[in-house]
């Protein structure tokens, strides 16, 4: 490859709000339960039902849009986009392509290279899709509407992003300013976040944008990375020998590590988009605006800002602790119970993280009440058990929220600060190392730790290390 | 007949409809889509410049429903009039190759 | 027989005063629609069993005090695009030759609380489209008036069902027409509401933006009596308006003295049948009698409102009925392969020709490209007909005119030109395009003996205008030959 090229990637964002009901029906968003359990004629496309919005669709619509910078389109509508699959039972998506709710936003992102501010075309409200599943048994597909009407934002970036890691940088912005505002818990995993990538490429220092593909079914970072090197290879291999790029979508097969053009005789993708008449204009007031702008929580870059200022905790460990929402909390919440924020940062930022990456979780999945660290870290504080056991502790909090006061007590792990029956353990250990004692009379300074864990072991871990150390060197000294 | 309807554009339309015409309904739709277009060109006439596109009558808007969950499940009944079904879900013919 | 002959309001007098019971009179309207259906056909299922059932139930109800509504215990049909819980609903079609509904339409349940003992329902154009009922997949329905003649349509099931003394009225739907031009066939009394006066849940939709349910009945105190039980705010339809002047029946009343009138000189000029023309103009002359200010005046735009109707209702019906794809409901084709086959088979098989064209027109227009010239051109058109009927009503009370071109053609003689026959809605189809109420009352017949309507077009909510308007022409006997 002679020639120097420039990926252009735009990244089209579909989350699911955190509604309880459907976006045009009373039915409950809930995940899971057996097929068709949570339809209703409406999300279901019987004849002669009718939709009706439901009014948090608009606020976090809103919510989003402003926090991502964005105007607000104060009318806005809902089209119709016309196609025919088995999933989509009406035929046609009630979503807005003339007047979206939101348009002209951007996020700032980190990159290699400092930051950078990714553009939003637009951000759209729409409905879900319902499920098929492929029957192996009688080669067929089977319909479950439960998901068919559930609320998406479709957020449309500018072709901002030039590479993986500024794509990857800014869908984890999305996730945590979304997760932040409560619009969605934006799993890629569960499909509650999901993003197509527009690509295309064109040679360095050119203008022009090149003609674009769209890749469908990127179910994981992982999978948008390898699908966004997959694809700007296959198109500058095309290039280079003197081929087109097609317009098309494609399905990105992870297995494979490949994509196929996703085009058949029956697809127009000619969606003859019109106004729905069935849904009345959506008119937002300055007022409403407002509102929803009160509402806002406080986000990320301002709660990591204030960490830094409030608890003094340095930048690195105060962005880690932001990073999730949830985990943000529990920092928030242990501290006002223990005032102690330097300590319950160590413990997240280093157990907790710990044992999420042993077992493969995300901050998200922490269960502890905020509560219970509290009271651990009080129990160090007061000497009654040392950081050894509280690190154990600490893991059975972690794993099954248990109360440190009760689970010290019952497991007997309070610390030993009796004097004398420390100073007879110490004793016994002495007596049983005649070698280790020579050692350390001999000069072998290094002999005395030994001595200090043998010490330890014999006590189960429940001395305080200090008062071990003293008595050691006491009794050696003599 | 100014407008002239191709058999690829009703071929089209036949894909965007999801309708299968015979020969002879091909014919059909060609002369009658012809002609109804014709007759539709007649709002070529009026000058319509600057004039904002109705979708609704009624200046209404905002028509919401709260965030409540009212409906129970009723899958015996959706389920009802399917011509196919299996395990609670609509059969269709295999949608992936 | 004579039972029959009563009017909905005489009748559910008389069950109140306990001097008919409802299964006396939901038999005798059943052994009615035994005697005509074999050759008028207005039903596509009659429902004998379940009608006697909920006159046995209602009867009960009227007696327990729980029914006290001016029309309960009388037996009404209903237009088969109205959902019917338990009841199928067909639209004419044979892709919904199966398809019994798990709900009720709203409007049918407002009728159900208040007493109705529905019989069945009534025959149709298939999915509304249409003008005659000739294009039902259940066979034609017969004009009562003259067996020879179409009813008109789309609801000429609905008007041939109350001209044929078969229900005391009936439910009907209007997008451009459907009510006005058949109630004109058939010499009965129809009203198409303002848009957003009637619930559209459970209608099963044509034209979205321009269908009304309405009612179809003998004489203009049962129309509003019925239109007034049906009107409502409904919260599952989103474009349902709410209103606090349903009381329709508060504007039978025998005077139209100073009310402006407005005859469209469009409405009486080229193509106009002149028997028809003659009736209408005698109408007005009658309403003048009685002290309306009558006269003619230039509306503008009359010969754009079908083309712009034919885009808008095509492009709403290619996607409203995209939903009849054989997976969930309706007809599915027995032979097929593969996904894309099936939809296509079963859509092919089970639409008819008049269906086929609209969707394929709206399929079109709707199509990349096509979008600007004829879709949003239909839409600026609408805005321009609608403040053509803003002037006209800054200057009359109510607009008059003929409800159709001709009296009912020949069973038949329609269908050959479909083009033909769109253009016979010229004076119903602006109404829809512009929301406004509307009306036909009987005003005379023509040499054949056939019946001719005279429409009563009002401004939007202004229905009691034309229920007065119509009131004190039928007071004078106007045109009426019963």
């Amino acid at each position: 490859m002679s020639r120097q090229y420039e990926t252009v990637i735009g990244l089209e964002v579909h989350v699911e709000l955190a509604t309880k009901t459907k976006i045009f029906c009373g039915c409950s968003t809930e995940f899971g339960g057996a097929p068709n359990t949570h339809t209703c004629p409406v999300c279901t496309g019987m004849p002669g039902s009718l939709p009706v919005l439901n009014r948090q669709v608009v606020e976090y619509a809103m919510a989003v849009g402003l926090a991502a910078n964005c105007q607000i389109n104060q009318y806005c509508r809902f089209d119709r986009k016309n196609y025919f699959y088995p999933d989509n039972p009406q035929n046609y998506q009630i979503s807005q392509l003339y007047l979206p709710i939101c348009h002209d936003g951007w996020v700032e992102i980190d990159t290699a290279a400092g930051k950078k501010k990714i553009g939003i075309h637009e951000i759209h409200m729409e409905e879900d899709a319902g499920k098929l599943i492929h029957d192996e048994w009688e080669d067929c597909s089977l319909v479950d509407y439960n998901r068919s009407g559930v609320p998406l934002i479709e957020i449309v970036s500018e072709p901002d992003m030039r590479n993986a890691d500024e794509v990857i940088a800014y869908l984890d912005k999305l996730r945590m300013m979304i997760q932040y505002l409560g619009a969605s818990d934006c799993k890629l995993q569960e499909g509650s976040m999901r993003a197509d990538v527009n690509l295309s490429v064109r040679e360095a220092g050119t203008d022009r944008l090149g003609t674009r593909t769209e890749m469908k079914n990127l179910n994981s970072f992982k999978a948008i990375a390898r699908a966004i090197e997959g694809e700007r290879r296959r198109q500058i291999e095309l290039i280079e020998d003197g081929k087109k790029v097609i317009q098309e979508t494609r399905r990105w097969d992870d297995n494979k590590e490949s994509s196929h053009a996703m085009r058949s005789k029956e697809d127009a993708q000619d969606y003859r988009y019109f106004p729905d008449p069935d849904l009345t204009p959506v008119v937002i007031s300055d007022q409403w605006i407002q509102d929803v702008k009160s509402r806002q929580p406080e986000l990320q870059p301002e709660k990591m800002a204030r960490y830094q200022r409030e608890f003094r905790i340095p930048e690195y460990d105060a962005r880690i602790l932001t990073s999730d929402r949830h985990l943000a909390d529990l920092f928030e919440e242990t501290v006002k119970l223990c005032g102690e924020p330097k300590e319950v940062s160590n413990w997240l930022m280093v157990e907790a993280m710990r044992l999420l990456k042993e077992r493969e979780q995300e901050p998200e999945d922490i269960r502890f009440s905020p509560a219970h660290l509290a009271g651990l870290i009080r129990l160090i504080q007061e000497g009654t058990v040392n950081r050894t056991v509280a690190k154990s502790v600490f893991e059975e909090i972690f794993s099954r929220d248990v109360d440190p006061d009760q689970y010290v007590e019952e497991k007997g792990l309070k610390m030993v600060n009796d004097e004398e029956a420390l100073l007879k353990t110490v004793q016994e250990v002495l007596e049983a190392n005649p070698q280790s004692v020579a050692d350390y009379r001999g000069g072998k300074e290094k002999a005395m730790g030994f001595l200090v864990g043998q010490t330890m072991r014999a006590m189960k871990g429940k001395a305080d290390p200090g008062m071990v150390n003293r008595i050691v060197k006491q009794l050696l000294t003599k | 007949m100014a407008n002239i309807i191709t058999d690829e554009t009703i071929e089209y339309v036949g894909i965007l409809a999801k309708l299968e015409l015979s020969p002879l309904e091909r014919e059909e739709a060609k002369k009658d889509m012809g002609r109804m277009l014709d007759y539709i060109d007649k709002l070529n006439e009026l000058d319509t410049a600057g004039v904002e596109p109705m979708v609704h009558v009624f200046s209404m808007n905002n028509v919401f429903r709260e965030d409540v969950v009212t409906n129970k499940d009723d899958s015996d009944d959706i389920l009802k009039n399917a011509p196919e079904k299996k395990d609670g879900a609509f059969k269709v013919p295999r949608t992936v190759e | 027989m004579e039972l029959l002959e009563l009017s909905a309001l005489t009748l559910g007098g008389k069950i109140k005063k306990r001097e008919i019971s409802v299964a006396e009179a939901t038999r005798e309207a059943l052994k009615r629609i035994e005697e005509q259906e074999p050759e008028i056909n207005a039903f596509v299922t009659v429902d004998g069993e379940g009608a006697l059932r909920q006159a046995e139930e209602i009867q009960k109800g009227i007696d327990r005090g729980s029914f006290t509504g001016p029309l309960a215990g009388v037996p009404a049909a209903v237009k088969d695009n109205l959902c019917t819980k338990g009841l199928r609903t067909t639209c004419s079609s044979k892709i919904l030759y199966n398809f019994v509904p798990t709900y009720t339409a709203e409007a049918v349940w407002n009728l159900e609380k208040a007493g109705a003992v529905i019989l069945g329902k009534t025959n149709m154009d298939e999915f509304a489209m249409g003008s005659t009922t000739e294009t039902s997949a259940f066979g034609v329905t017969r004009n009562p008036r003259s067996r020879e003649h179409v009813p008109g349509g789309s609801s000429g099931g609905s008007c041939a069902a109350v001209a044929a003394g078969e229900c005391f009225y009936a439910l009907g739907s209007d997008t451009g027409g459907s009510i006005r031009q058949p109630s004109s066939f058939c010499g009965v009394v129809g009203i198409k509401p303002t848009y957003g006066t009637v619930s559209r849940y459970g209608l099963i939709a044509y034209g979205s933006s321009l269908d009304q349910v309405g009612p179809v009945a003998r004489d203009v105190s049962d129309c509003a009596a019925v239109l007034e039980t049906i009107a409502s705010h409904d919260t599952k339809d989103s474009t349902s308006i709410p209103r606090k002047d349903l009381d329709f029946t508060a504007a039978l009343t025998d005077d139209v003295k100073g009310m402006k009138i407005g005859i469209p000189r469009d409405y009486l000029g080229e193509g106009l049948d002149d028997e028809v023309r003659r009736a209408v103009v005698r109408a007005a002359d009658v309403l003048k009698d009685r002290g309306a200010v009558v006269e003619e005046f230039d509306l503008s735009l009359v010969e754009y409102a079908i083309p712009a109707y034919y885009v808008i209702a095509s492009a709403e019906a290619s996607s409203n009925l995209a939903r009849f794809d054989g997976i969930k409901y309706g007809l599915r084709a027995q032979e097929y392969e593969g996904l894309h086959q099936m939809y296509k088979k079963s859509r092919s098989e089970g639409f008819g020709p008049e269906v086929k064209r609209r969707i394929m027109l709206g399929s079109f227009v709707l199509s990349s490209g096509y979008y600007d010239a004829y879709y949003l051109k239909a839409l600026r058109t609408k805005a321009l007909i609608r403040q053509a009927f803003d002037r006209a009503f800054n200057v009359y009370d109510v607009i008059l005119g003929p409800a159709a071109p001709t009296t009912a053609p020949r069973l038949g003689e329609s269908l050959q030109d479909p083009l033909k026959m769109y253009l016979g809605d010229i004076y119903t189809i602006s109404v829809n395009l512009a929301g406004l109420p509307a009306m036909t009352v009987p005003c005379g017949q023509d040499e054949k003996g056939l019946p001719i309507g005279l429409q009563l077009i009002g401004d939007c909510f202004q229905e009691k205008k034309i229920i007065r308007a119509a009131y004190t022409f039928e007071q004078t006997g106007g045109g009426q030959d019963r």
